[in-house]
């Protein structure tokens, strides 16, 4: 699918594809798997093992990535899988919370010893505007001193508002601000998927 | 929600949701760094015309611990005791931007007023109003319960747990009680059994309305096992002297109503003590009580500073355009495209 015409202006919808009520399925269950299992292996090629690494979820849907990540690196390296994950709710963080209705605020837990000193891999669903992500780097901020911390998406949407990357991308998705891009994940939705709604594709 | 008033403003869900909250607010109070940058900018004015140490301390502490800014007032020592009315003050607040008021006052309903008289835009949380209501108590309660009987002292998940089942026992001065009344609904909402334990001169006219039991003997109580029992302040500063004829003595008060190691004994092996604070030691409650390992009276005021954060938050949070209009931003430049690869460093798929 990737770039569709950028010249279908607004209030011009697309001749063909007219979004269906479940939207454009960009990504399947094995798509999202083959896309963890790479990110896995980069961030032990990347840190050179696992011995440091701390995976810190994002709830509500970073936190089921976290853990199959951790699954996968636990497997690569012989580890413990649950000694890995973490929660890291960000919702006290925010920058929006006077725009939006008032959220639920999530779980935080770090395994171990704490993140003193390693290296937290953040772990999200979608990277959009980087608020989320500026937010978290707060929160870490508030639980301890780690050595280095990385970010790991399964899909980059783009239109950064802040000076923020990825260290590992499952996938790069070019998309409208007008689109909606939703992550499916069994543990929460039943399914894996990655859908685009809305907009004019 | 807007205001928090009464205790029978809040359905279930929304109970749980406060409870749900403090839970993850108790949480970060177990960190090196306790303060979060949510409230930042806010402001908050605890606004006490009656005397309080736990509530006020208690209200400022979750305030501070959340970044908003917080302005102390007392009535004495400030204009009220040269005559301002309540209306003078609340619009003196307002000129100064209160986006909260936290208000303790010896008249039943003076929060009420406060809240939809138009003299302040702020949300409004009762923290205690005469005889009539005391919700952050019973929230507290609730919480402090909850952690108890459903989640095993902390040891088990007790998120979106209500406490049914539970059979909760509020001994004591009922009739000055507003902590007993914010409880019988809260606790009811939450699906608990309350029984009222009281002299028949402490039990309010039109009880019989309440959502609870009502025993005048504590021993009977006792027997059937209550998984909590809830010890009332009596509340001497309003009866005149010596129980003002409330009671004959001070001392026969303790051998009916008075919780000493002997009742204590009676109770099963799980249940707990509450006692709201500050206790008459020697009155409605013995130091072998109120010392005693299953007294969480202490930890109720822990579990308050969590659960007003949790209220603040909930009132605070959500801006005044997230109350009906519709989010702004973002919705305006759309359709604007990315271009082909939005990451530099990264060529995969």
């Amino acid at each position: 699918m990737s770039t569709s015409t950028p010249t279908s202006g607004p209030g011009r919808p697309a001749p063909d594809a007219e979004p269906t009520a479940t939207g454009t399925t960009v990504l399947g269950p094995d798509d999202v798997g083959r896309a963890l299992t790479r990110i896995a292996h980069e961030i032990v090629e990347r840190n050179k093992g696992v011995d440091d690494v701390v995976l810190l979820g994002i709830p509500t849907r970073g936190l089921p990535l976290a853990r199959r990540l951790a699954q996968r690196l636990a497997q690569v390296e012989h580890a413990d899988a649950a000694d890995l994950v973490g929660s890291l709710d960000v919702t006290m963080h925010r920058d929006d919370l006077a725009h939006q209705p008032t959220r639920t605020i999530g779980e935080t837990f770090v395994p171990g010893d704490g993140i003193d000193g390693k290296v937290v891999v953040l772990v999200d669903d979608v990277l959009y505007s980087g608020r989320t992500i500026r937010a978290a780097l707060d929160a870490i901020s508030d639980l301890g001193r780690p050595r280095a911390v990385q970010l790991a998406v399964l899909v980059d949407r783009g239109h950064r508002e802040l000076p923020i990357r990825a260290d590992y991308v499952g996938k790069n998705l070019p998309t409208a601000t007008a689109e909606r891009v939703r992550v499916l994940l069994a543990e929460t939705d039943g399914d894996d998927r990655v859908v685009i709604e809305g907009g004019t594709r | 929600m807007r205001h928090l008033l009464s205790a029978a403003d809040l359905g279930l869900d929304e109970a749980v949701l406060v409870l749900d909250t403090a839970a993850q607010m108790a949480a970060t109070q177990a960190r090196e760094i306790k303060k979060l940058p949510t409230l930042r900018g806010r402001t908050v004015v605890n606004l006490f015309f009656e005397d309080s140490t736990r509530t006020r301390i208690s209200f400022e502490t979750a305030a501070k611990r959340l970044s908003a800014d917080v302005i102390n007032f007392s009535a004495k020592g400030s204009s009220v005791s040269k005559g301002e009315s309540l209306k003078d003050t609340a619009l003196t607040l307002q000129a100064m931007g209160a986006d909260a008021v936290v208000i303790r006052h010896q008249a039943s309903g003076a929060p009420h007023t406060l809240a939809h008289a138009g003299w302040t835009h702020g949300a409004v949380v009762n923290a205690g109003d005469g005889m009539h209501q005391h919700p952050t108590q019973a929230l507290l309660d609730a919480y402090t319960l909850r952690r108890h009987l459903v989640g095993d002292g902390g040891r088990a998940d007790v998120t979106g747990r209500d406490l049914s089942g539970a059979h909760v026992a509020v001994v004591g001065d009922v009739l000055h009680s507003r902590v007993a009344r914010s409880n019988v609904q809260l606790l009811r909402t939450l699906g608990a059994r309350v029984t009222l334990v009281a002299p028949p001169t402490l039990v309010p006219v039109g009880v019989h309305a309440w959502p609870a039991e009502v025993s005048y003997d504590l021993d009977d109580v006792l027997a059937t096992g209550p998984d909590a029992v809830m010890m009332l302040r009596v509340q001497r500063e309003r009866m005149s002297s010596a129980g003002g004829g409330f009671f004959p003595s001070p001392l026969e008060y303790t051998r009916n109503y008075g919780l000493d190691a002997r009742r204590l004994a009676m109770l099963p092996d799980h249940a707990v003590v509450l006692h709201p604070g500050p206790m008459n030691r020697g009155l409605e409650i013995s130091a072998d009580a109120a010392d005693s390992p299953r007294a969480v009276i202490v930890e109720q005021v822990a579990n308050g500073v969590a659960v007003r954060m949790a209220v603040l938050y909930l009132l605070l949070a959500g801006g005044d355009t997230a109350r009906g209009d519709a989010p702004a931003g973002r919705t305006a430049d759309h359709q604007e495209r990315t271009d082909v690869r939005t990451d530099e460093t990264r060529t995969h798929a």
